[in-house]
């Protein structure tokens, strides 16, 4: 299980789709057009989504810290 | 990774347009779709679906920041993402643009003559009186042609130089459409939005 995941600050998110386009798992979407949302069962915590956001609002934490 | 669809190569439609406004000007109405398109499916199918899957523009700035690593990949400052930055630049976008329609108007009311001339930076006249044969459409209709290449240019240059600077998809922070179309969905599904956060 990993050990971190990522998470979105819906209020900067610009739902560009930058991220649900490079996720490996497809455990990302953009719902209905206003931000992005993480399946957290899907997500390997690989930080690709992270490093590809263009506003930083995707960012990675502790698996914990989700839950 | 999802696998590839026909909608991931519109990178190369984007190329296309910009192409053919090198050789001629009234290529430049099909960019028309790149406007109206988004508007339509945020308005009629409440999404970014456009932004998400079929920006051609978006999808250059990836490829060419991404895959081919010509971008610095640092983080975009937080004032490019900050909520006045989007909807200033909006609106100075749109006044640039209704500008845009206002010259084309008085070209088609005789009160001004044609320019076959681009505007680069909403302050650069560069002449492309060559993409042009004087007489083939209605002086309006390629006025019109000349400012909205311009605008579209003009994105594309900003749109470059942030994703040389910053992330690749920079330019998706404050692109004029992605703030417009994410207001439109933000308005449109604000009750599901409520509902969400509450359960």
């Amino acid at each position: 299980m990993a050990k971190r995941n990522a998470s979105v600050i819906k209020e900067i998110c610009v739902a560009c789709g930058a991220c649900e386009n490079v996720c490996p798992r497809e455990a990302v979407t953009v719902w209905k057009g206003c931000y992005t949302k993480i399946n957290l069962e899907k997500c390997i915590g690989c930080g690709i989504c992270a490093n590809i956001c263009p506003a930083n609002a995707v960012i990675m934490q502790k698996k914990e810290a989700a839950l | 990774m999802r696998t590839k669809k026909w909608y991931d190569y519109l990178w190369i439609w984007s190329i296309i347009y910009f192409a053919m406004g090198f050789f001629n000007i009234l290529f430049a109405w099909l960019g028309m779709i790149d406007f109206l398109l988004p508007l339509l499916i945020a308005v009629f199918g409440k999404s970014k679906w456009f932004c998400n899957h079929l920006c051609g523009r978006g999808q250059l700035f990836a490829l060419l920041g991404g895959k081919l690593k010509l971008s610095r990949n640092k983080p975009t400052p937080k004032w490019m993402v900050s909520k006045w930055f989007r909807y200033s630049f909006l609106l100075f976008f749109m006044t640039m643009f209704g500008n845009m329609v206002f010259q084309t108007w008085l070209v088609a009311s005789g009160t001004a003559g044609l320019r076959e001339a681009i505007k680069l930076l909403w302050t650069i006249r560069v002449p492309w009186g060559w993409t042009y044969t004087a007489g083939a459409v209605s002086p309006w209709i390629a006025q019109f042609s000349f400012g909205f290449y311009g605008l579209m240019l003009t994105s594309l240059i900003i749109g470059l130089a942030v994703m040389l600077l910053y992330k690749p998809r920079s330019w998706c922070t404050f692109c004029p459409m992605g703030t417009m179309t994410q207001g439109i969905c933000r308005l449109e599904n604000r009750r599901d939005n409520i509902e969400r956060a509450q359960s």
